[in-house]
């Protein structure tokens, strides 16, 4: 709904400073999303890829060629440009994939569990990624089934039932729920849960 | 320009494809060249029995005309109609002719003698056409008669058929246009509307989705591929038809690619029509093969539409591939032109922008 894939039945919500129910094509242009399946084209290169995404979201020729042998050297994939995607591994796709989502450096990434399925060594490169995106002023907006990994974020809200339970830094979050870790606040929460597995 | 990174990986995929370049090329070249031979409704080899209980010179000349004739095999000759019969409910024969009795003696005396065509009505194209030629021959036969004994043979007129515009009644001039628009159909239809389908089934279109990419840009994305696409294989059939057959339309190649461009851009909207409504390439298929049908059955390919009951024709005026066929066959055979097929181009025209503006509106970024 906020990506303006579903349409809002009620309410009022706004992203990027654009109402989700009114001005959704609006909020397109100012949004990265990464889905947790993966949807680049697995049938064209890595090259390609990132030429159609860049390309969709406006950039120059020029702009495209300079961003995307950056992103590439910054990937490591320097070599593999004229790989067809399906033929990377997985850890390398998700990489590409969360690049690519923020080629034209949005106000904010969505990324829907980015890291399932990919193993612990390649899931911290990715959070690497994900905090030099920050730190030139992407806002990441992630869900997670990590626990540990929520703890890496600044913010977090904990749904259970549809509704927002808990919202706070992880700070806030344990010592309002009298716990270690976030892992913990989880399950006091999980436990208050109305709907079953 | 958002479009032309579109269309780029469009052509990309396409290519890289093993398997879709190749069938596009083998479509056009196997319906060329193999169905014309085969979707023919030219009848010939209709086997005959004759049962002759004349035995004269004359009810052997008869026969002998018969037997004689390129259209038909001669299986039985015999007195015995029962065996005749026999023939015919074994399959091996199609048509009985039975001269009668004093065949000989009733035209000599009274001038006057009949002859009994029985044919088997289960493959009714067969019966009917088979007992017309016999017809002919009969009065043929009738006429030489007149001339050789010097009898006057009262003939108050005499019909003499010359048909124009494929004298030879040759059925692959006929059918070979039909054919080309079965390949635009097949090929412009379908292909859209299952790659719409299956970027919905990979889950890529979701991607596309939460890009600013507005849909009229999606849209023509994947429909100008397609489009050249059934430009280069029409083309194909155009040089197949020249070189395997002579063929060349007596109309200008202008007038069919300007009703080409029309049509083509018809049924990729149709196919596009399908693939936002279908969820998977199973549904999609499914729903083509069901309009495939109404498309090559009530459109005049292989029976005119004007001898369909008047709700056939009707909903045969919604039928796109109709009007293009109409215009093939102008062109090809009778060398028409734009104006004579300006109610097929206004057609045409009215059915484009309508399926492209549907296939437009009903496909959702947002469900």
């Amino acid at each position: 709904m906020l990506c303006g894939l579903s349409k809002p039945t009620g309410g009022k919500a706004s992203v990027a400073g654009f109402d989700i129910a009114r001005q959704s094509e609006k909020v397109k242009q100012h949004i990265g999303y990464m889905s947790q399946k993966f949807s680049l084209y697995e049938d064209l290169k890595v090259k390609e890829n990132i030429r159609l995404y860049a390309g969709i979201y406006g950039l120059s020729e020029k702009q495209i060629k300079e961003k995307g042998e950056r992103l590439m050297h910054r990937l490591n994939i320097y070599d593999e440009q004229n790989t067809l995607v399906k033929q990377l591994p997985l850890g390398w796709k998700q990489k590409l994939a969360f690049s690519i989502a923020i080629i034209h450096t949005p106000d904010i990434v969505f990324l829907d569990e980015p890291t399932g399925g990919v193993d612990p060594l390649a899931r911290r490169q990715f959070w690497e990624l994900i905090y030099e995106a920050t730190e030139r002023g992407i806002t990441a907006f992630v869900t997670t089934h990590y626990m540990d990994e929520a703890g890496y974020c600044d913010r977090i809200s904990m749904m259970v039932d549809g509704k927002i339970s808990a919202l706070g830094t992880p700070k806030e979050l344990k010592e309002n729920f009298n716990a270690n870790s976030i892992d913990e606040v989880f399950r006091t929460l999980a436990r208050g849960a109305q709907r079953g597995e | 320009m958002i479009l032309k990174y579109l269309i780029e990986k469009e052509f990309k995929q396409f290519l890289r494809n093993s398997f879709m370049p190749r069938i596009a090329l083998m479509f056009p070249t196997v319906i060329i060249l193999v169905f014309p031979w085969v979707a023919t409704m030219d009848v010939s080899n209709i086997n005959v029995s004759i049962v002759d209980r004349d035995v004269s010179t004359m009810s052997r000349r008869l026969s002998d005309k018969i037997a004689g004739s390129s259209y038909f095999n001669l299986t039985e000759y015999t007195d015995n109609y029962k065996q005749a019969l026999d023939d015919v409910e074994k399959g091996k024969s199609d048509i009985i002719v039975e001269i009668p009795q004093h065949f000989e003696r009733d035209i000599n005396t009274i001038q006057h003698a009949a002859i009994q065509i029985s044919s088997n009505g289960v493959n009714a194209l067969k019966g009917s056409i088979g007992s017309g030629y016999l017809q002919n021959i009969a009065a043929d036969f009738n006429a030489d008669l007149g001339t050789k004994q010097g009898v006057t043979v009262s003939t108050p007129f005499s019909v003499n058929i010359q048909d124009r515009y494929n004298p030879t009644l040759n059925f692959k001039l006929f059918m070979i246009p039909a054919l080309m628009t079965m390949i635009i159909i097949m090929l412009c239809g379908l292909l859209p509307a299952l790659n719409i389908v299956s970027e919905k089934e990979i889950g890529t279109i979701e991607q596309i989705n939460v890009t600013p990419v507005n849909k009229a840009a999606f849209i023509l994305s994947k429909l100008i591929p397609y489009w050249l696409m059934g430009f280069i294989i029409l083309t194909i059939c155009f040089i197949l038809a020249a070189l395997v057959y002579g063929y060349t339309p007596k109309g200008s190649f202008l007038t069919i690619y300007a009703i080409a461009i029309l049509f083509v851009l018809v049924m990729s909207g149709i196919g596009l029509i399908i693939s936002n409504y279908a969820g998977t390439m199973q549904q999609s298929l499914f729903m083509m093969f069901f309009f495939m049908m109404i498309f090559m059955l009530m459109s005049g390919l292989f029976t005119d539409v004007r001898s369909m009951p008047d709700w056939a024709q009707d909903i045969a005026f919604f039928n796109p591939p109709r009007y293009f066929i109409d215009t093939m066959r102008s062109v090809f055979l009778k060398g028409g032109n734009m104006m004579d097929n300006s109610h097929n181009f206004i057609m045409l025209f009215a059915f484009a922008i309508m399926t492209n503006a549907w296939a437009m509106l009903s496909y959702r970024k947002q469900v």
